[in-house]
């Protein structure tokens, strides 16, 4: 499984990921960002639809994590609280369709913090790559 | 409003067998309002059966849409528009959107995606409790404004049974003892001397016990 490498696809919020995205592409390549990891950014976690989720795994996403405030912490009272369940919802519709849930994480990172926001990237992409491609063929792998 | 919830994604995806076409049908109204049939659900649906249909190796064509009402005849006329494009319908409707498609598209497969639960209201977000049994010979004068039908397990019509015990009743610890909440309400009310008097044996057969029930408001019908 050495030569597979993953899609895996972030949606993080403004608050979590300002720090990372200020690095840039090159910075963030010295960091350790893993290449497999593609950021996708919303204003707040709360924002995030189980559609878009899913979406994401139908277009061939091996991966998918969501980056959200702590939960008592979010910079929108709720956000990453609702966040995390429609990530449980999703984790749940995987097993159910015979899936690793594993293939669908979420992360409460503090506001800024760099370092946790790359190791959590690297995190998924071991986890992926142990796991190996989706069961599912994408539109646009 | 009538709540539903989705049904398991693996039975959904065993009914509609191999269709290689399928039109998700949402409907605006109660299902919507319940978060189990609405645009968003549709959406969510359509990716799942997408996903689960590819992890087969079976990929489908969903054409993604949704009716004001599955329960009138001239909402049901709009499928019309995506005529030839679908080889089944999946309604995410009530119980009576699937029978409305069933009764007046003879050639088409309406397939159910939500079990229809009961007539019932949220007090908080994401809960929905039954209220309402829809029996046809409503007596919530008489019980200030809660239902026995509905919300006694016995449905009985001269409570509490022995059964109540702390304001529970004894199926489960979580469930209220609603002939406790009659007989609390009406002493608020200054009206609880109306829990001595004997309701009559009751005639069910307008709650559906006499078959199919109809209404019709001859007002209406020119």
């Amino acid at each position: 499984m050495s030569d597979f490498t993953p899609n895996i696809q972030v949606f993080c919020c403004h608050y979590t990921s300002q720090q990372t995205l200020a690095e840039g592409a090159e910075g963030l390549q010295q960091d350790g960002f893993p290449a497999s990891v593609t950021i996708n950014r919303l204003v707040c976690g709360g924002k995030l639809k189980v559609s878009s989720l899913l979406k994401a795994f139908e277009d061939g996403a091996d991966g998918v994590y969501v980056v959200g405030c702590p939960p008592d912490k979010c910079h929108n009272l709720l956000g990453s609280q609702r966040a995390a369940k429609r990530v449980g919802a999703v984790k749940k519709a995987l097993a159910e369709l015979g899936m690793e849930p594993e293939r669908i994480e979420m992360f409460h990172l503090e506001r800024g913090f760099h370092p946790e926001f790359v190791a959590v990237a690297q995190e998924m992409d071991q986890r992926i790559k142990a796991l190996g491609p989706s069961a599912i063929e994408g539109d646009v792998k | 409003m009538i709540v539903a919830e989705r049904k398991p994604i693996n039975e959904i995806l065993g009914m509609i067998g191999d269709a290689k076409r399928l039109l998700i049908l949402g409907c605006r109204g109660c299902v919507t309002v319940c978060s189990a049939g609405g645009e968003r659900e549709v959406e969510i649906l359509a990716s799942l059966i997408k996903v689960g249909r590819k992890k087969e190796g079976k990929p489908i064509e969903i054409i993604e849409g949704s009716l004001v009402r599955q329960c009138d005849k001239e909402y049901i006329d709009t499928m019309d528009q995506w005529d030839g494009q679908y080889d089944a319908v999946l309604s995410m409707a009530c119980g009576v959107g699937v029978n409305f498609i069933a009764n007046l598209r003879p050639v088409v497969n309406v397939y159910p995606a939500v079990n229809t639960s009961f007539f019932g209201g949220s007090m908080d977000q994401g809960v929905w409790t039954e209220q309402c049994a829809g029996c046809g010979d409503c007596v919530l004068h008489l019980t200030g404004g809660l239902c026995p039908v509905a919300r006694c397990a016995k449905s009985l019509m001269n409570g509490p049974c022995g059964g109540s015990q702390d304001g529970r009743c004894e199926i489960h610890r979580d469930v209220p003892c609603i002939w406790q909440f009659v007989h609390d309400k009406l002493e608020s009310l200054g009206r609880k001397e109306q829990m001595l008097a004997l309701a009559p044996i009751r005639d069910w057969r307008s709650a559906g016990h006499g078959g199919p029930r109809k209404a019709v408001r001859d007002d209406l019908t020119v």
